[in-house]
């Protein structure tokens, strides 16, 4: 059994894009203390919008357009509900994913059985999203680390009622913060059903989105972190893929499990290290989770 | 402009009246919605939340209602333990699945005996699969901290794929023309979960629904586990003050709604399904959770959520057949209720004054 190491890089590229665009969305949500469960819901309304605006338009970039504006949209209901509505937000991201899969099936119905149109290949034979994905790690990091914007958003996410105290907007950072990740879910989703996929079928995410999520833990906040757990995901698929074409004498549908196993093999790690680790860093953000209501 | 004055205690009144007000708002908004796509909105609320009880034909459907909210109240009456403490189990589904394919296991062992230990052996199997099923994320928090979320929801994905693996391969009936799928369990007596009374849709999976309910009612509000619980929810800290262990909450919670959900695969996989096949897991652990928020966390409201719920994938399949309305209607229904519930929360925990 032959298995080349540069073509497997190239898979992994492919195979770990939709979990970084997921998971670095869901990183500037949570450095902004608001823990969104729903990014599930929103990697497949955007799967769908995606997949329906780069069929009717034959143009794949204006399916990504229209994947990341409609996972911001369905992102403001989440928004709404947690940031003006004061719900609790592990309930709300949770209605947020089961909504987005009930919807995706209703109105994905007549979408199933057709094919996406052709993506540009970019240079090196990858195609833009691919580096687009990467390309944002460095520019999330440098938002967060190096811009005003960013340190009033950590500054949000570290503690609301003190950022509040000194003037700064907790709840318009939370919103926008909530539609950044939505718009980056929503991209991901799509990269399944354009670039990967090349279909749309009912549930396709199958739990990337989840995954994403734990990828954030396992970054422990930081995106370069995110590209490392997004690789390191795509690696364990891809040669998951690999061998079940080899034919190995393990059933599919256990080889299969390795993405959710490894999965949850690195949040236990991290959580590990995290818990019986020294230093304080790599803590989830301060605020994360916590409703805010300024009483003035 | 208004502003938001947080209430000492939630009102009753309005804890009754928010999940009322969200399925109205749920048929209004759901009717607007059918409306748009062109279908009549007022057939298609009948249909779905009025026909299965009174329509034509009620006679077939109204016993489907506790067939369907039986796993459904099992399930959500674990569920809202751990709720209740903030500890978030959120792969049910997986633990049914589990504990269905445990239960299973032991009848397909069995077979073709013919013996009076059968069933009662199978309960117990699928509640422990159940329960090992949840007190794994249960350890690996406790240990090592992990999120109990992300490690309950990922194990579904693996208990979806065991499940698949068992019907195409070591649970594959032998005599089953080599289709995927287990040996029918409804058609081998001794592991059948049978409907007890005749067109009344009850089986086993209701009786322990209905015990499941008195035991969590029980538990929250005569034990002091409950209070526990109750504390570990609202006030963590104060909580340890209180001579809570966390740790041991954690694992009582996750085992217990675990054990639960896997004795609800378990008398589903003996009863309406009859057999594991690769799509086993229907999504009952993930409607589990609306039902629980829906009844308040609270055993008499998820009895009745339950029933509602129940209603809806009946009134939603008959909908379906009768006016062509696509089949995830429901789901879209039940995702909108949560989110319409959990925006009316707002009423019970904040008062709505004026700003002078």
């Amino acid at each position: 059994m032959m298995i080349d190491p540069l073509s497997v890089f190239i898979l992994l590229l492919g195979a770990a894009t939709p979990i970084l665009f997921a998971a670095l969305g869901e990183l500037v949500v949570e450095r902004a203390g608001v823990l969104n469960l729903g990014v599930e819901g929103m990697m497949i309304t955007g799967a769908l919008a995606g997949f329906a605006a780069a069929h009717a338009s034959g143009s794949p970039a204006l399916g990504f357009l229209a994947a990341a504006l409609a996972g911001a949209a369905v992102s403001m209901t989440f928004a709404a509900l947690t940031q003006f509505l004061l719900s609790n937000q592990v309930a709300t991201g949770l209605a947020l994913t089961l909504f987005g899969l009930g919807l995706t099936a209703m109105f994905g119905k007549p979408y199933e059985g057709m094919k996406a149109p052709a993506m540009m290949p970019g240079p090196l034979g990858l195609n833009w999203m691919i580096w687009l994905g990467i390309a944002l790690v460095p520019l999330v990091w440098w938002f967060l680390a190096r811009t005003r914007p960013g340190l009033i958003l950590r500054a949000v996410g570290e503690n609301h009622d003190a950022a509040h105290g000194l003037g700064y907007p907790v709840r318009r950072m939370r919103v926008l913060a909530i539609g950044f990740g939505g718009a980056l879910a929503g991209m991901g989703g799509a990269y399944i059903s354009i670039a990967t996929v090349l279909q749309w079928t009912e549930g396709m995410t199958a739990g990337a989105g989840w995954i994403a999520l734990a990828i954030v833990v396992f970054a422990q906040w930081n995106p370069w972190g995110v590209l490392a757990g997004a690789w390191l995901f795509g690696g364990v698929t891809v040669l998951q893929l690999r061998l079940q074409a080899a034919g190995v004498a393990v059933p599919v549908q256990l080889l299969s499990m390795a993405p959710y196993l490894a999965t949850i093999f690195v949040l236990v790690l991290i959580s590990a290290r995290q818990k019986f680790g020294r230093s304080g860093a790599g803590a989830a953000p301060a605020s994360l989770g916590r409703p805010f209501h300024a009483l003035k | 402009m208004f502003r938001l004055e947080p209430r000492a205690s939630a009102p009753l009144l309005w804890q009754v009246a928010t999940p009322i007000l969200a399925v109205l708002a749920t048929m209004i908004v759901g009717g607007g919605l059918f409306a748009a796509m062109g279908f009549d909105p007022l057939a298609a609320i009948r249909t779905i939340f009025w026909d299965p009880l009174f329509g034509p034909a009620a006679g077939y459907s109204r016993p489907q209602l506790l067939v369907k909210a039986g796993p459904l109240i099992l399930i959500a009456s674990g569920l809202a333990l751990g709720f209740r403490a903030g500890i978030w189990n959120i792969g049910a589904e997986g633990q049914y699945i589990i504990g269905a394919i445990c239960g299973a296991a032991v009848a397909l062992a069995a077979y073709p005996l013919d013996a009076f230990w059968i069933f009662p052996a199978m309960i117990l199997a699928g509640a422990a699969g159940g329960w090992a099923w949840g007190m794994v994320p249960a350890m690996l928090r406790n240990w090592f901290g992990a999120s109990e979320i992300l490690v309950s929801l990922m194990l579904v994905y693996v208990a979806q794929r065991i499940a698949a693996w068992m019907a195409f391969g070591p649970m594959k009936n032998p005599e089953g023309f080599n289709f995927p799928g287990s040996r029918n369990l409804q058609q081998y007596e001794p592991a059948s979960n049978p409907e007890l009374i005749a067109n009344s849709g009850l089986h086993w999976g209701g009786v322990a629904a209905i015990l499941a309910l008195a035991a969590t009612w029980f538990v929250m509000s005569r034990h002091v586990l409950g209070f526990h619980i109750r504390t570990a929810g609202a006030a963590p800290r104060a909580a340890r003050f209180a001579g809570v262990r966390p740790e041991r909450l954690v694992a009582l919670c996750l085992g217990v709604s675990g054990a639960l959900a896997g004795l609800a695969g378990l008398f589903e996989v003996a009863g309406p399904a009859g057999q594991i096949t690769e799509s086993f897991g229907s999504g009952y652990g993930f409607t589990a959770i609306i039902v629980a928020f829906l009844g308040r966390l609270h055993p008499l409201g998820i009895l009745l959520a339950g029933l509602l719920m129940a209603l809806t994938y009946i009134g939603g399949e008959l909908a379906q057949m009768m006016l062509n309305l696509p089949a995830a209607t429901v789901q879209v229904f039940q995702g909108m209720l949560l989110f319409f519930l959990l925006g009316f929360d707002l009423l019970t925990r904040y008062r709505i004054r004026r700003r002078a």
